[in-house]
């Protein structure tokens, strides 16, 4: 874990001490709303539908038991006893009252957190593989370098008005778990021939109303190049980005209008310029960072208890089988911990959950959590021998969900209950969703398929790159929910496409049911996943299963 | 040719809670949409809203919003205002759970 520094910490007090006194003076009419605003969104603090939203950063994903319990605090003291994981691994607080936020912020500030750059143009919280550092098909932990971008960009003075937001996401691993095709820019680790480290850099990926998945402008990138690399891409985006239309000015359309060669031309260039102007500062304080990062003195012990539950236990095993994964270490493995019980709201956490993960953490995962952009919150480190009582403690507490990767397991922005930008409710759709599958009994036969619901075009809950994907839209007064098939978020990344005509609110369950129905006729067998067989088959069956209802048939 | 205006309410949030209140007649902000004052009259509607935006040291962001007359008062037509009136659909939390204390 990476601790503040007395830099970092007096850049975090001093901010919040700002934005206290203009809080004050909000208060008490000295600054309009039109003066405020730009000074609360620099802060995190946006105005929902119901209420305020604090939006608080969780750098690559990364948390401890220390920030994990504060988190719960602040829920439980200034929220309603909740906080939602977002789908760029932060948390969000939907019911802080305006005078309440500089306690919170100073709150935060306490264990090494803020709300800095988690909204407006900026360079928004470094996503990473929520794997890192324990993935067995990792070539090195991306935080570290996470990091560096992290301490690069915060309060970068050239990139606090970039024409648009600006996302980067990192991964160590070639199975992409981080979706760095959909992001501004997008890192892969990888070696050389000389087994160096360096990246694999994309640019132009991203989601919203113009879905595209990034290109590769550098296949190797050396380790020590980074930073100047990164900066050469946002200066030339901030110079050519459309600063006058919102909706053309993310660097995808930027990519796209300029073509990649020239944009590829003027990043190189720029390039040269910045390279010697790091002059070797920023490796050193890489190297300083990679120590906070080492891996966690791993024990070495026997895992017969594991051995043993999963072969008596059915219920610790569909745990294990869904809720396990791969762990660098083979007496280790990296435990996933659903947030995502069917019928309840997707990466909606409540503060006795938090409590109980950060003492599981301690106790059994070397004080290391991680939030994952699907919503769900992983213990990285957990040896073998520990799991059959660490299963115990999240049954006792209600959060052993055996469905990670299942159709429960799914992705939804908040919608039309909270967020003021949204056409339609998105967290409804999720609950109905999953508790219809929980009746059938289907979800295990079903096996891995991924659904991913937005409540607008601006596509937080990733719909496009779902499996099946489902954006809400107002269409003329009413919700209507248009469905995406055969979308990917991974390494084989792919923008869905569009069934046809969208589905009514009371009928976007029995849509998602005739599509699964069609699978599971259609497939080879339960090896074949969802996505293979629509790879495989193409849309027709779908469609016919979506479109073709008795009457139309019969009329045929 | 202009539209035909159809009625509003005027709409905004409390500055220090975020609750969404709606502008009565008698110049209240409240926080139960029937009690909104239903304006027919645009120039009377654009009068209101400025009557609104002058009291940003009390409510944030004020426009106005479809409504129609109903049984108890005015009603939203639209769903997003719906919505607005009651909280998320799923908890019992915002207006829907502070109204029950009224």
């Amino acid at each position: 874990m990476y601790d503040y520094t007395d830099f970092d910490e007096r850049f975090v007090r001093e901010r919040v001490a700002q934005f206290s006194q203009q809080v004050e003076r909000r208060l008490d009419g000295s600054l309009t709303e039109e003066e405020f605003r730009p000074l609360r969104l620099m802060n995190g603090l946006y105005l929902q539908l119901h209420a305020y939203m604090l939006r608080v950063a969780i750098p690559y994903g990364t948390l401890n038991a220390r920030k994990m319990r504060q988190l719960a605090m602040i829920g439980a003291k200034w929220d309603k006893g909740y906080g939602h994981w977002t789908t760029r691994q932060n948390i969000q607080f939907n019911w802080p009252k305006l005078p309440d936020v500089p306690a919170i912020l100073t709150a935060l500030a306490d264990v090494g957190m803020h709300a800095i750059q988690t909204s407006g143009n900026t360079v928004r919280n470094v996503t990473a593989d929520h794997f890192a550092g324990a993935a067995a098909d990792e070539i090195a932990d991306p935080r570290a370098y996470a990091e560096l971008l992290r301490q690069w960009s915060t309060d970068h003075p050239e990139f606090q008005f970039l024409p648009r937001k600006f996302k980067i996401a990192i991964t160590g691993a070639t199975h992409d778990r981080a979706v760095i095709r959909a992001h501004d820019i997008g890192l892969q680790l990888v070696k050389n021939d000389a087994g160096e480290i360096g990246f694999r850099v994309l640019v132009g990926g991203g989601l919203g109303r113009t879905p595209l998945i990034g290109m590769v402008v550098r296949e190797y990138l050396p380790e020590a190049d980074l930073l100047p690399y990164v900066e050469a891409v946002l200066s030339v985006y901030n110079t050519l980005g459309r600063r006058d239309n919102k909706y053309k000015a993310r660097i995808k359309i930027t990519l796209h209008e300029t073509g990649k060669e020239e944009i590829t031309r003027l990043v190189e260039e720029r390039f040269e310029q910045l390279r010697p102007l790091f002059g070797g500062a920023d490796q050193a304080l890489l190297e300083d960072i990679q120590a906070a990062f080492a891996p966690p003195a791993f024990r070495n012990a026997p895992i017969d208890a594991y051995n043993d539950f999963y072969k008596a236990d059915p219920v610790f095993r569909a745990w294990a089988d869904t809720n396990l994964a791969a762990h660098k270490n083979d007496q280790y493995a990296i435990v996933t911990i659903s947030v995502k019980e069917q019928g309840k709201t997707p990466g909606d956490q409540t503060s006795e959950q938090m409590e109980l993960i950060a003492d599981l953490a301690e106790k059994y995962g070397h004080d290391d959590i991680r939030i994952s952009h699907e919503q769900n919150v992983i213990l990285p480190h957990v040896h073998k021998g520990d799991l059959p009582a660490l299963h115990a403690a999240l049954v006792q507490g209600g959060i052993a969900t055996a469905n990670v990767g299942l159709i429960s397991d799914i992705i939804a922005c908040p919608g039309m209950d909270y967020c003021a930008l949204a056409t339609a409710r998105s967290i409804p759709v999720a609950q109905e969703i999953a508790m219809r599958f929980k009746e059938l009994d289907l979800e295990h036969e079903i096996g891995p398929l991924k659904i991913k619901i937005s409540g607008c075009i601006n596509a937080c809950g990733h719909h496009h790159v779902g499996h099946i994907g489902i954006l809400g839209l107002d269409r003329a007064g009413v919700e209507n929910y248009q469905i995406t098939l055969g979308g990917s978020g991974a390494e084989d990344a792919h923008i869905g496409d569009k069934t046809g005509p969208g589905f009514a609110y009371d009928q976007v369950v029995p849509a998602v049911e005739r599509i699964v129905r069609a699978y599971l006729a259609e497939r080879q067998g339960p090896e074949e996943t969802f996505l293979d067989a629509f790879r495989r088959l193409g849309m027709e069956p779908f469609k016919a299963a979506l479109y073709e209802t008795g009457d139309a048939k019969d009329a045929a | 040719m202009s539209r035909r205006f159809t009625p509003k309410v005027v709409t905004a949030n409390r500055l220090r809670e975020g609750d969404v209140v709606y502008l009565a007649a008698d110049d209240r902000w409240t926080l139960v949409h029937h009690e909104a004052e239903l304006i027919e009259d645009e120039a009377h509607a654009q009068l209101r809203l400025l009557h609104a935006n002058a009291q940003g040291n009390l409510i944030v962001g004020a426009y106005l919003a479809d409504a129609k007359a109903g049984p108890n008062g005015p009603e939203p037509t639209h769903f997003r205002e719906a919505f607005r009136t009651r909280g998320p659909s799923n908890y019992h939390h915002g207006k829907q759970a502070d109204l029950d204390h009224v």
